[in-house]
């Protein structure tokens, strides 16, 4: 689809640009939704303004090929890296990068197969449901497993990578996972990093952001604290920390759970006479407290039975 | 001599996008799309090979044109059609059917006369093609 360079216009209007692609409100809404972030948000922002100014070079006939827009998301779990991506679909989609803007998760599993001849058809169709959007690959680091050389991964590394430099209109793959696993899997598969325009870190959330985080989410669902159940889970958030198979933002969310669980079941059995409104929604101290992490945290084993049921 | 069957066939062949964007119309409308291939074109060969499954589940039409290119590869030079189908309540129908692919010489079909009792004689079609075994035709 080449233009003529008589249709191409003259000048081009950023502000404008900016104004009509409705970028503005997703970049507002991720400063509103997701609490701290900063150096991601920061290298989001560069990125939109990136995207919209290579867009205007193209229609000026300045550039001609799109940008290579495949991405690394690197951070620990719970730090906010599949939301993000959400959001990034979004922001691709009202730049005009890729046609519906959806987000296909998929982890090893979903794309590497048990057989021979297996892989290749489970890893197209994959891509083929992620065309027109973005495919996230969590933990992208399992898909190479360098001890064992008829790993069936490798099946899937070469499709992706082709379709990745083929389909570049066509779909965006976001690549994500722990910072080490993922620095140490691009160097045994320089054709990833190549492939790779933008590296976006996700640092740990401080204790502060998380009791923020906290309120955010019993918000979304209608909850409140009281104000000691408000400093328990500040103590929870320092304790929680120090414990095994901590995870940032996703700890916070599971504590929750389980605290409107044991809500209820104070309400069940010890409630006498009606309930109000606000008796339905607020947590108190004592939903908290009960939790293992007042005691010393989960075992190794309990954890791993949590986890699993996460 | 030019094969028309299906919609489009008295166009030019479609590029990569009319088929991308004729694609997306169908996947719009909820249809299955898929792609299939034969090298025998008599027109009433309703049944071509399908190329993979029907695509229930793409929400973009870059997957069909992805799957024509991966047909493509090893029967580029046999006919490939697109075909649409509705899968809704009380309707088996293809709704959208087109070629994107063909040989490069087309040396059509001939008329066969059979003579019948009487003076009655029957008439049929028969594509050139299909006097070579299949996998042998259209070089
Ligand atoms: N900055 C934030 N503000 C508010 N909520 C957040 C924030 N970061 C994460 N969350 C919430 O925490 C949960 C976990 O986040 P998410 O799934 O995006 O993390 P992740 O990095 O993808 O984790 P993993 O690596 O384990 O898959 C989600 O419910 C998300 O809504
Ligand atoms: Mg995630």
């Amino acid at each position: 689809m080449t233009e003529d360079a008589q249709t191409r216009p003259a000048t081009v209007d950023l502000a404008a640009a900016y104004e009509e692609s409705g970028v503005r409100e997703v970049l507002e809404e991720l400063d509103r939704e997701m609490i701290g972030l900063a150096p991601v948000k920061q290298r989001i922002r560069e990125t939109a303004a990136l995207l919209l100014v290579d867009k205007a070079r193209r229609e000026l006939g300045l550039a001609s090929e799109t940008p290579t827009l495949h991405m690394s998301f690197t951070g620990n779990p719970g730090t906010g890296k599949t939301t993000v991506a959400l959001k990034m679909a979004e922001l691709l989609r009202k730049l005009g990068y890729v046609r519906k803007g959806h987000l296909v998760t998929v982890t090893r599993d979903d794309l590497v197969g048990q057989y021979i001849g297996h892989t290749a058809p489970k890893t197209k169709e994959v891509l083929k449901k992620a065309m027109g959007g973005v495919l996230f690959i969590d933990e992208a680091y399992y898909l190479y497993r360098p001890e064992n050389e008829r790993d069936y991964g490798q099946e899937a590394i070469e499709i992706l990578l082709q379709v990745m430099e083929n389909n570049r209109d066509d779909l965006v793959v976001i690549l994500a996972g722990y910072a080490d696993r993922m620095d140490r899997f691009f160097e045994s598969n320089p054709g990833f990093r190549s492939r790779i325009a933008h590296h976006i870190e996700f640092p740990d959330y401080s204790d502060p952001e998380l009791l923020r985080i906290a309120d955010i989410m019993l918000g979304q669902q209608n909850y409140t604290f009281d104000p000691a159940a408000r400093a328990a889970m500040e103590e929870y958030i320092a304790l929680r920390r120090g414990q095994p198979h901590f995870a940032n933002a996703r700890s916070i969310r599971n504590a929750l759970d389980r605290a409107r669980l044991r809500q209820a079941n104070r309400l069940f059995s010890k409630a006498k006479g009606p309930l109000t409104a606000a008796d339905l929604s607020t947590l108190t101290e004592a939903d908290l407290r009960t939790s293992r992490v007042f005691r010393g945290g989960l075992d190794v084993d309990r954890a791993r039975r949590a986890e699993a049921a996460e | 001599m030019r094969l028309t069957q299906g919609q489009f066939s008295y166009l030019p062949d479609l590029t990569d996008e009319d088929i991308r964007v004729q694609a997306q119309y169908a996947i719009d409308k909820g249809w299955a799309v898929s792609v299939e291939f034969t090298d025998d074109p008599h027109p009433r060969n309703t049944y071509w090979e399908m190329w993979g499954h029907p695509m229930f589940d793409n929400p973009d039409a870059a997957a069909v044109v992805y799957e024509v290119n991966e047909c493509r590869k090893l029967h580029g030079g046999k006919y490939i059609r697109v075909i649409a189908f509705d899968a809704s309540p009380g309707w088996e129908s293809i709704r959208m059917s087109f070629i994107v692919n063909r040989p490069k010489t087309e040396p059509g079909f001939r008329v066969v006369r059979q003579e019948g009792e009487g003076r009655v004689v029957r008439y049929t079609i028969e594509s050139y093609a299909v006097r070579e075994p299949e996998g042998q035709r259209y070089a």
